[in-house]
């Protein structure tokens, strides 16, 4: 085993390897077979649902699409449509949402320094709500419920990043107050939007309000895709110097990095993709908080071990949680009860036992 | 090594330095003394650019920092905060290797190189089996020893400590006063901030003494370290004795307590020498 990490040089310019650390290597391991566990949860989940399907229908669906060995003619149209069409996109887009909350989790965690924080601190979630609920109310001059949902919920944390800036500077405290005022005032603006709306709209508001990936498609995969996988690796790229900021203001520039400038990259990046995944889906709760958590009491605090396991957590997680959603019941439960009611006394747990590991 | 001309700073409009400047040489061990609320730790945040001075100008090695990026500073100067619990369980080791920041490059960058550097940081402040405990679990003491073998890691030829010893038991004061004297040998230039005439005195190559109206001494401790000095800034509350060729600096009443009068040797004599009068 020793010698096929040695082998890989990647990791050792990553600084992944020490042939007298034990420790990084074990990581490692633990990261490989988090890999591992996704994938064979994205296997599980493609063969779970109100229609049973083999692993063989599925293997071949996918080997038809990928690869040039085996014809898409050659697999029932039924097959066809629930694997490729609908279950393979909700899954792909439930890793994604995973990956992307739970980032952006440990990124929030990170530069604010308290492990409370969740990516809906500075007001995503808020103005998604509202951006959503305006689409749904006014489609005449919202026609995009996903795209008015983004641009709310960036233009939330736009004005609380601003709102907080003073004079060149951006003091923690002051940004999540800031988010929470510009969170309470959308909140308020939701409010509104349902004390006027039809009763099928404010049905239809409540439903987007606990999120879910009924609607998955294949174009949200490539609304989404690109921007969570860029944005993990530059992350993941950052994650040395998160443990900087996490020290506070002036250690960081005391140890050569600039706090602003890494603030500003980090925030944006961590507000882009949960804006793109609660434009999408909702809002999902506790994954955000709860896979940062996770992975530090597996991995440790060093975000560039907590970021990849988070990551894949996050996945994991929100794959278990959507296959429940979908399966438990004849209808579909929304997937952010579900999260909230596993994440809930898990949180609860981690609180009576690991809570002086954790909070320090 | 360390020029500062005539900064002046204010917090809105209550000025807390007007016109510092002092100098510090190479290979030296400086403390920067004076009582709370005279400015040392503004000044520190002055000097490292945490904080914009509004008039005046720090060289470090024969550098002006108000032009250097906070990355390049970064290899110029290291600066040692007071200890504190950071939010997260960082291991030791971790925290040492962040000192090696400024000088990493690449995706990740930590190389074995940079480990093996910040092991050898640990070993030459005595923790080495700290390495693998959790940072937030250890006293204050180790905490701060913590730090300094961070700087250490960080490889510059200036080093700021802020009240290294103020939270910290004797005999950890001593400890962390040594390693600061282990690191000057090697020809690192240390500035130190502290409220302790003692220390300063016994430990220190040179002092700066501050007090409200700026700086009020400057030079070697036997010079500096005068009651007319603390007189200056304490209100005549001390009194500088030699005792086996150290100097002690008590307060007036203690003596006053025990002997009855100032400025004169005490009955076991040989030991004790006042010199109170002299200086």
């Amino acid at each position: 085993m020793s010698e096929w990490f040695q082998s890989l040089g990647v990791l050792r310019r990553m600084g992944y390897d020490d042939a007298k650390e034990v420790s990084e290597r074990r990581k490692v391991i633990v990261l490989i077979s988090m890999f591992v566990t996704l994938f064979l949860a994205t296997a599980v989940a493609m063969v779970m649902g109100s229609y049973k399907t083999s692993i063989a229908d599925v293997y071949l669906t996918l080997l038809a699409h990928f690869t040039p060995f085996y014809e898409v003619s050659n697999i029932s149209n039924l097959h066809n449509t629930i694997i490729w069409d609908i279950r393979f996109p909700r899954i792909i887009l439930n890793i994604c949402v995973g990956i992307a909350l739970a980032i952006a989790g440990a990124v929030y965690q990170g530069v604010f320094r308290n492990p409370l924080v969740e990516p809906y601190i500075l007001g995503a979630s808020s103005g998604a709500a509202f951006g959503a609920a305006l689409g749904i109310v006014f489609p005449a001059i919202f026609p995009s419920i996903q795209i008015s949902a983004f641009i709310f919920g960036s233009i939330a944390v736009a004005v609380a990043y601003m709102l907080a800036r003073v004079q060149g500077e951006t003091p923690v405290v002051t940004l999540i107050l800031a988010g929470v005022i510009i969170g309470s005032i959308f909140s308020a603006f939701v409010s509104i939007l349902k004390y006027i709306a039809t009763d099928t709209a404010l049905r239809e508001i409540v439903f987007w309000l606990m999120g879910g990936f009924y609607y998955a498609t294949w174009d949200d995969i490539i609304t989404i895709g690109p921007v969570v996988l860029i944005s993990f690796f530059v992350l993941w790229g950052l994650g040395w110097k998160l443990n900087i900021l996490s020290m506070g203001d002036e250690e960081a520039r005391g140890l050569g990095v600039n706090p602003e400038k890494y603030r500003f990259i980090v925030i944006s990046l961590a507000t882009l993709v949960t804006a793109f995944a609660v434009s999408l889906v909702g809002i999902i709760a506790w994954v955000g908080l709860m896979m940062p958590h996770a992975a530090r009491m597996i991995l440790g605090p060093d975000n560039r071990f907590v970021i990849p396991s988070a990551a894949m957590m996050g996945a994991i997680y929100l794959i278990v949680c959507d296959t429940l959603a979908r399966t438990l019941t004849t209808s579909e439960i929304p997937v952010g009860i579900i999260t909230s009611i596993l994440g809930a006394p898990y949180v609860c747990y981690l609180l009576r036992q690991k809570g002086r590991v954790i909070f320090g | 090594m360390l020029k500062v001309r005539n900064i002046h700073f204010n917090y809105g409009s209550t000025p807390v330095l007007r016109d510092i400047s002092f100098d510090v040489d190479e290979g030296t061990l400086c403390g920067l003394f004076g009582p709370n609320g005279s400015g040392k730790t503004t000044l520190f945040k002055c000097c490292l650019k945490f904080l914009k001075a509004h008039k005046g100008s720090v060289r470090m090695n024969s550098t002006d920092v108000s032009g250097l990026r906070i990355e390049d500073m970064a290899k110029l100067v290291s600066y040692v905060p007071q200890e504190h619990k950071p939010p997260f369980p960082y291991l030791v080791r971790e925290i040492v290797l962040m000192g090696r920041t400024p000088h990493l490059g690449g995706f990740f960058g930590v190389s074995r190189k940079d480990k093996k550097i910040a092991l050898d940081a640990l070993e030459m402040v005595g923790i080495s089996e700290l390495a693998d405990r959790s940072y937030n679990q250890l006293s204050g003491g180790q905490r701060q020893l913590v730090l300094m073998a961070r700087a250490i890691a960080q490889e510059t030829p200036l080093i700021f400590l802020d009240e290294p010893t103020s939270a910290l038991d004797f005999s950890n004061q001593i400890k962390i006063w040594k390693v600061m004297q282990t690191i000057v040998e090697d020809g690192v230039t240390i500035l130190a901030c502290s409220h302790d005439p003692n220390h300063v005195a016994w430990f220190c190559d040179k002092v700066v003494v501050m007090n409200e109206n700026g700086i009020a001494a400057e030079g070697q401790p036997s010079d500096v370290i005068s009651e007319k000095t603390l007189g200056k800034i304490y209100a005549d509350i001390c009194s500088v004795r030699t005792v086996d060729g150290v100097r002690m600096v008590m307060p007036k009443w203690v003596i006053e307590k025990n002997y009855g009068y100032i400025g004169n040797s005490v009955p076991e004599a040989g030991t004790v020498a006042g010199d109170g009068g002299n200086l």
